[in-house]
């Protein structure tokens, strides 16, 4: 298990171009203009909307019984009613700004864990890099769902341990493209002229190193964003998210999926913002990372193999 | 051929590879590569068990929760052995996954192994039947999508493959069930009426939609995969010397190619076979397909403790296994890799 695959080098050469003030700015703002990132962005900010905006216009209180169960759209309840006779707009409207907040708290903690332990694997070599990357092996021996179900069943079915859990079990696979970036960069000149002033091993990587991972950190970050939504709406669908009256997406699918024959719109609905917001983030990550990349081959691939790990050669 | 192998990499270099010395570092490296699987498992194996039983005060209290009482408290922690000692505690339960001893389930007093067991099997076909259809179609679809870069059916099946990539499975699998077993047509069961303990076999047709679903779920990465590493070879110095030379296009296709886009698909492969380990959870859950993921849903949803134990051990196990099978694998694609450095 020595280095992993590098999706950093081969990108490595461009700092001349990209060494402005903020890089990453231009980064995001190049993908934002491609087709596909434009596209991604566009998806995934109409869902942003509707999660945010959707509780202040609900028009009906998301718990109450107001029409009858599967009740068929009308125009009072546009979107019908749902297994217990409420109205699935409102529903949808309320159900989605938990499931965002969510998402987006166990990204930062997948991140920041993964970073500051790849990052510190890399650069310290020697037995702390042998023991996180232990670590993160034993770890990602558990399929990430079932990591957040192990836990889960430990401590009951809170929502900061759903956070917890999804954001722990990400930081492995961070870690490990972390780790091969630090790799490349620590053997900069830079950083070894800020070592030979007797820089402290810290400060370096804060200073020196830090910097130049924000590129492969954001493209990292918009995948594990998108697996967090995917995981965390998973959870709320196999019944472990906000506790029964509350509205949520995920939950929404699993309660009403008896009624498909007679009110689909009580599946569909929450169903559709969810395919909507993944394809959103993933197709807008996709984006980021061709920008990064700078070439017409497909990162995910690397990132595949990254994950993979050791062995190319 | 051993130039020929590496698409990842520019400038091979063109050492002779000489028979008797490849075994070694093969077998040296799948020896390695096992040692390390068997302790990660066994460190695995620790921490789900210092997990369930150490962890939240004791798994007794945890079972029964306000429940308890001293005597019921006093007869649970019997049945789990919480009485002995840590070690023994630890050795009753390892040597128990060998040797099917597991206990009893929690949630209805049966033993463990006959529980899971069926439930294995199910998962298992599930698995493989999902894997075998997903490889292929994935493998077919990519190298077609290559041979006709930036044809529509280029473009079309690259934008399908990246949406479908980020969608979560059950989505996917309530999309189906939408189209198929409710709203537009009624041709198959939407969840299965098995009963825990038969095997899907009985009733094939119930395999249908899970299956559909997984593939769907896994076939756009090992089409990406497949193009790209397709792509590359394609354009490689030996696939134009082919050329030159005047081989027919479909043994270049077939006979360089494809051969040599498999070596870097194949660790994709194991990574979806890997992704399963997880995704029959969630898929197994909608369909109510009897297999192991379902079991856990409902183990962790009755806190039946030594059945979570089990399976979180079975599907680490599998990862593990798929893991070193598929570097394994993808070595033996790979003749240069093997020559000792």
């Amino acid at each position: 298990m020595t280095g992993t695959a590098p999706v950093i080098p081969p990108a490595a050469p461009p700092p001349a171009v990209l060494t402005r003030r903020h890089p990453w700015l231009s980064v995001l703002w190049s993908a934002v203009r491609t087709p596909r990132g434009a596209a991604g962005l566009t998806m995934a900010l109409l869902v942003v909307g509707v999660a945010v905006i959707g509780p202040a216009v609900s028009p009906h209180s998301p718990t109450d019984l107001v029409t009858l169960t599967f009740a068929k759209p009308s125009g009072q309840f546009p979107l019908g009613g749902d297994f217990l006779g409420r109205d699935v707009l409102s529903r949808v409207l309320n159900g989605g700004w938990l499931l965002l907040l969510m998402a987006l708290a166990a990204t930062a903690i997948g991140i920041v864990v993964g970073a500051a332990a790849g990052m510190s694997a890399a650069y310290l070599h020697g037995p702390p890099d042998g023991i996180i990357m232990r670590t993160v092996d034993v770890i990602l021996a558990f399929p990430q769902l079932v990591f957040a179900l192990l836990l889960l069943s430990l401590l009951g079915p809170k929502l900061w341990l759903i956070v917890l859990a999804v954001g722990l079990s990400h930081a492995p696979a961070v870690a490990r493209v972390i780790r091969s970036a630090t790799l490349d960069i620590a053997e900069r000149d830079y950083v070894k002229v800020a070592e030979l002033q007797g820089m402290r091993p810290a400060k370096v990587m804060a200073k020196e190193i830090l910097p130049n991972l924000v590129t492969p950190l954001m493209v990292e970050a918009g995948l594990r964003l998108t697996y967090s939504i995917v995981i965390i709406a998973g959870l709320a669908f196999l019944g472990f998210g906000q506790p029964p009256p509350a509205a949520n997406w995920g939950t929404m699918i699993n309660e009403n999926r008896i009624g498909l024959q007679l009110n689909p719109w009580a599946v569909i609905a929450p169903a559709v913002l969810i395919a909507l917001l993944t394809i959103g983030t993933n197709t807008f990550t996709d984006a980021v990372a061709r920008v990064t990349i700078g070439v017409d081959r497909r990162p995910e691939e690397a990132a595949l193999l990254d994950d993979l790990g050791p062995e190319q050669a | 051929m051993a130039t020929a192998t590496a698409p990842a990499e520019p400038t091979a270099p063109a050492e002779p590879t000489v028979p008797g010395r490849n075994e070694h570092p093969l077998l040296m490296l799948t020896a390695r590569r096992l040692g390390v699987g068997v302790v990660t498992l066994l460190v695995v194996s620790m921490i789900v068990f210092l997990a369930t039983e150490v962890l939240p005060g004791n798994a007794a209290y945890a079972v029964l929760g306000r429940n308890a009482n001293p005597a019921r408290l006093h007869a649970l922690e019997r049945q789990l052995h919480l009485n002995q000692g840590l070690l023994s505690q630890y050795w009753t339960w390892l040597s128990g996954l060998f040797t099917g001893k597991l206990g009893a389930s929690l949630a209805n007093g049966q033993p463990v192994w006959g529980l899971a067991e069926p439930r294995l099997i199910n998962s298992a076909v599930l698995v493989l039947v999902t894997g075998v259809i997903g490889t292929v179609v994935g493998v077919a679809l990519g190298a077609i999508a290559a041979l006709r870069k930036d044809s529509w059916f280029d473009h079309v099946t690259s934008v399908v493959a990246l949406a479908v990539t980020s969608l979560p499975e059950f989505i996917v699998a309530i999309g189906l069930i939408i189209l198929f077993s409710t709203v537009v047509l009624h041709l198959l069961p939407a969840v299965s009426l098995l009963p825990p303990g038969v095997y899907a076999w009985s009733q094939p047709e119930l395999l249908i939609l899970p299956v559909a679903t997984l593939v769907i779920v896994i076939v756009p990465y090992i089409f990406r995969m497949m193009r790209a590493a397709m792509i590359e070879a394609l354009e490689s110095d030996y696939v134009e010397m082919a050329r030159l030379k005047g081989v027919p296009e479909w043994r270049i296709v077939l006979g360089h190619a494809l051969p040599n886009s498999i070596a870097p698909t194949i660790q994709v492969i194991g990574l979806n076979f890997l992704y399963l380990a997880g995704g029959v959870v969630v898929v197994e859950y909608v369909f109510n397909y009897p297999g192991i993921g379902q079991g856990l849903v409902f183990a962790v949803s009755n806190r039946d403790i030594p059945v979570i134990q089990f399976i979180v051990v079975v599907l680490a196990a599998f990862y593990v296994c798929v893991n070193i099978g598929s570097d394994v694998i993808a070595l033996l694609a790979t003749p240069r890799r093997r020559i000792p450095r």
